[in-house]
């Protein structure tokens, strides 16, 4: 248990002082729970705590009511400090229905706060849910702290006389009166979500309801004893700034957007929606006004080609999917490296293989960027660790696609694009510069003259006179870019293809060592497993261990000093969420007897998890 | 500020060209690799030859392809070309097209590579109406892979890859392209070098998608695929040149039509005895509806004279034009990008 109790009696003789909490609100997928964990997480971030978000949904969008592949979760965690995951164990569970009390229950944390709708406990939701007994007479709860409440029953009377809607109607409005007892117990203000209910909701009386019911599950809190104590959060030190709560596809976009002002080429995005990637398409085509233009693809592979297609003129060519949407790019990215095109390839990992896991999140695609195409065909590849950090690194993604003249592939996953965190607004003189120059000089003009330092052929785009020339996937002569099936250039341009990507290694930064520079562990991670990994070795220096981690953003190349720490620690670990592909990996290029700790279960690691397998690896 | 302000453009010119470019403008230095006697020669010639005459830019021209014979088609044009992977061309000219809308953009492609591999592209790529033209080489047969069927190959038909014949019906790609809604359809003969002209003219005159399906002779593999209806001797009585607002009339003597019967069967009828061309059938390419085009396009060898010409040619707006005027409302109403506006949007909080 991560929340430290403080009884200090302040102000409010039944506050109580609550370092970290970790609610988590679950329903069936209609009961509206993301919608009441989002207003939760913004109006948490508005009082000033450190927050950070999971929302956990079934693939199905509407699963029959009540039963269990219908639940859907929503996680958050907020503290007085700073915070890098959603949580390992709910200290709060809201249970709208029994579906949702089988799913979450093993979560809970021992001791924890149960908040249940005894009205859904009928017979028939027993029954979906799979309990022969009902859980809430049957003794099962007996180790948590159980608030039953007719949420239902409760919610209808405080509307009953202030609105004219239909019962069904009213009932939808449950979850703003299970949001607004929340709001009460731990302490946090209406104002936010009032704002929000009256700019999104137009029509009166839906409008009017929602409120209704927000206010009464405050007042309810308040008056009727149930709840003995209430609790509070302390705003937490965060560096000062202004910030904005961020999911990681909304950073992703916003990043490629600002990449597109900062090269001052247009962006084109082309996707074939997928799930978990679909919002960066949403996103982006909000932003027209950008010149950003949008296309919304027959399939994942005119997406791809179709962003090589705008590329080839100038734009800053772009595609997004996930997992399966990369293997059938797959073809078109080998095009794409052959005719050393800049565009940049989002995949947000979800759990596969095949469609597998569409709404979980994995990092199992990691060997598939690297490999998974015909040839000898190498991209260079980001990994964003954060939330936020989706913003920065989306705009990296280009920055090197297009200095060296290659495709670029960006892995995202499940848990950064649908988690959010909040984000420190980045000034505008502290975004990076970049610029890019088409070439537009006809003397001496070859469409593969290359940079001498990066190698990065010339980017001269149709329009433009007298630079006239063909591209295309067939193997051709450097510097001419004419077909060519001489053995030699074909080797010469393998090896000129891979020494491309070799060198975007000095253009990355360095790594750095969280924790001593060198000790008995490594730790060594990528992607989104960073705010657990960063936690539990935190943990762990606390302990006194001599455990350090370092955390990769950049997975081909690597980072130029990463061979020199590897050799300062005794022993590596290497955990992911998957069956060790970067273990695979640096155990490949550095020769290291790297230790894999896999996880493949479509969620994030726990700190606990990480932590016993730091210490069994350190005792050893 | 605006990320849209570098696109290049024709400089806002005059579309034609100040000095008059010729055949040899478009003539790439790349050796042309077809077989010797294949139709692709006469199709390179006849663009060519047209070029000059469209008022584009070579600089503003794209030639698109994908895999096959046909798709080697961009390395002999003296413009931008993108030779790229198999039945892939409509999606990657789609981005092109799409990106820098001044660009003329074409796509040359191929019977197995629009309609078997790439169906989905062409099809998609048609119903959006790009202005770009699309010119499908159709030779029926596999020729770059020796010699399998392909979409359009007849039905039984003995390849490499069909020893006791093909069991699969093919397709009709005038079919697939009016299902597809495209708003220019049009066929011609590779060998037929001014009739080939007069249509890759009207093609790039249009303003919308233009498919242009080419009977292409493969000489190695599936040589007088056509001959039947397209050898001097023959083909007066076995094809016609259809032509908007003209009656369907066709015979060395002028002496056929094709009329209408009364259960919507098209039927060829001999003039005279009573029959005249005010029966006949009045070829109308810009009706709404492509009920005529589709019925037309449907006429085969031997039943039916083969209809070549301009099947349909109607005006919608473009995918481009829309998409840009998306942009310039969006723009209009929210002002141009501002980027420190919208990083700093939604729920923001300070911390002191």
């Amino acid at each position: 248990m991560e929340s430290v109790t403080i009884l200090n009696n302040v102000e409010d003789t039944n506050i109580e002082e609550l370092e970290t909490v970790t609610i988590r609100f679950a329903g069936d997928s209609g009961d509206g729970m993301q919608l009441t964990g989002t207003q939760f997480s913004n109006t948490t971030a508005v009082v000033g705590n450190d927050i950070s978000t999971l929302p956990d949904y079934p693939a199905e969008i509407r699963a029959p009511a009540g039963s269990l592949p219908g639940v859907s979760g929503f996680q958050l965690k907020f503290s007085n400090h700073d915070i890098r995951t959603p949580g390992d164990e709910p200290n709060v569970l809201v249970a709208m229905n029994p579906a949702a009390l089988k799913v979450n229950l093993a979560d809970l944390e021992h001791g924890g706060i149960l908040i249940v709708n005894t009205d859904a406990f009928n017979e028939n939701n027993l029954k979906k849910a799979g309990y022969e007994t009902n859980p809430l007479e049957d003794g099962v709860l007996g180790g948590y702290r159980v608030f039953k409440l007719p949420i239902t029953t409760l919610n209808r009377a405080a509307l009953r006389d202030t609105v004219k809607l239909p019962p069904k109607e009213i009932d939808r409005c449950k979850n703003f009166w299970a949001l607004g007892m929340m709001y009460w117990l731990y302490d946090r203000p209406l104002e936010p979500t009032q704002q929000w209910i009256e700019t999104k909701f137009k029509k009166p009386e839906i409008q009017t309801a929602n409120l209704t019911a927000l206010k009464a599950g405050f007042a309810y809190a308040e008056a009727a004893e149930i709840f003995t104590t209430h609790y509070r959060v302390r705003r937490a030190a965060i560096a000062p700034g202004k910030y904005r709560n961020i999911t990681g596809n909304e950073a992703t976009a916003l990043g490629f957007v600002t990449a597109s002002v900062l090269a001052k080429r247009p962006l084109f995005y082309a996707s074939y929606p997928i799930t978990p990637a679909s919002e960066i398409l949403h996103e982006l085509s909000i932003h027209k006004n950008f010149g950003v233009k949008t296309f919304q693809a027959e399939d994942e592979i005119a997406a791809m080609c179709a962003a090589i297609g705008a590329a080839f003129t100038g734009s800053l060519g772009l595609t997004g999917t996930s997992g399966p949407g990369l293997a059938l790019k797959s073809e078109a990215i080998g095009l794409a490296v052959m005719t050393e095109l800049p565009v940049v390839i989002v995949d947000v990992q979800r759990g596969g293989p095949s469609t597998g896991l569409p709404t979980k999140t994995e990092q199992a695609d990691l060997l598939q960027a690297m490999f998974g195409r015909n040839g000898e065909c190498p991209v260079a590849i980001v990994a964003p660790a954060t939330p936020a950090e989706c913003f920065q690194m989306a705009v990296e993604a280009f920055r090197i696609a297009t200095k060296h003249m290659l495709p670029v592939i960006y892995l995202s996953d499940g848990y950064l694009a649908n988690g959010a965190e909040p984000w420190r607004l980045p000034a505008m003189d502290e975004l990076p510069k970049f610029a890019v120059e088409l070439t537009t000089n006809a003397e001496g003009f070859h469409p593969y003259n290359r940079d001498p330092e990066t190698l990065a052929r010339a980017w001269a785009v149709p329009g433009t006179p007298k630079l006239e020339h063909r591209i295309g996937g067939l193997e051709k002569e450097d510097t001419t870019g004419n077909v060519s099936y001489d053995p030699e250039n074909h080797m010469h341009m393998v090896l000129m293809r891979a020494e491309k990507v070799a060198r975007v290694a000095y253009d990355i930064p360095d790594l750095e060592v969280f924790g001593e520079p060198e000790g008995r562990l490594l730790v060594i991670g990528w992607g989104s497993t960073y705010g657990a990994i960063t936690s539990a070795v935190e943990e762990m220096q606390h302990r006194g261990k001599l455990i350090s981690s370092i955390h990769l953003r950049y997975l081909n190349p690597f980072p130029s000093n990463l061979g020199e720490i590897l050799g300062r620690f005794d022993r590596v670990l290497v955990p992911e969420l998957n069956l060790g592909q970067l273990a695979l990996l640096l155990r490949a290029r550095y020769l290291v007897p790297a230790v894999s700790f896999a996880k493949v279960k479509g969620k994030p690691f726990k700190i606990r998890e990480l932590t016993a397998k730091m210490n069994e690896l350190y005792e050893d | 500020m605006s990320a849209n302000a570098n696109i290049p453009t024709n400089g806002g010119s005059s579309p034609v060209p100040p000095v008059k470019l010729t055949r040899k403008d478009f003539v790439s230095d790349q050796e042309v690799r077809w077989c010797p006697g294949c139709g692709d020669y006469s199709i390179l010639a006849q663009i060519q030859k047209v070029m000059p005459e469209l008022g584009i830019k070579r600089e503003n021209t794209v030639f698109v392809s994908g895999i096959g014979c046909s798709s080697r088609f961009p390395y002999y044009m003296n413009t931008y070309g993108f030779h790229s992977i198999h039945g892939r061309a409509p999606a990657i000219a789609t981005g092109i097209k799409a990106s820098n809308p001044e660009l003329s953009v074409w796509v040359i492609t191929g019977d197995g590579d629009a309609l078997s591999i790439g169906g989905n592209h062409l099809i998609h790529t048609i119903r959006r109406n790009l202005d770009i033209n699309i010119i499908l080489f159709n030779n029926r047969i596999y020729g770059l892979t020796k010699g399998q069927y392909s979409p359009t190959s007849e039905f039984g038909k003995k390849t490499k890859s069909t020893p006791y014949g093909v069991i699969d019906y093919p397709l009709n790609p005038l079919s697939v392209a009016l299902a597809a809604e495209a708003t220019f359809v049009a066929r011609s003969v590779d060998t037929f070098t001014s009739h080939l002209q007069m249509t890759v003219e009207r093609a790039m005159h249009h303003k919308g998608v233009s498919f242009v399906e080419v009977y292409q002779n493969c000489n190695i593999f599936n040589d007088h695929a056509f001959e039947m209806f397209t050898e001097r001797g023959v083909r007066d009585d076995a094809m016609i040149e259809i032509e908007h607002g003209k009656p369907l009339v066709f015979g060395k003597e002028h002496n056929r039509g094709v009329r209408m019967r009364s259960d919507m069967h098209l039927e060829v009828v001999e003039l005279g005895n009573g029959v005249d061309e005010s029966g006949l059938i009045v070829h109308n390419e810009k009706a709404p509806d492509s009920y005529l085009a589709y019925m037309l396009a449907r006429m085969e060898s031997p039943d039916y004279p083969v209809p070549i010409g301009v099947f349909r040619d109607v005006t919608k707006a473009t995918y481009e034009d829309m998409l840009a005027g998306q942009i310039k409302t969006a723009t209009e109403k929210m002002g141009p990008g501002d980027l420190e506006k919208l990083i700093n949007s939604g729920d923001t909080w300070v911390i002191e």
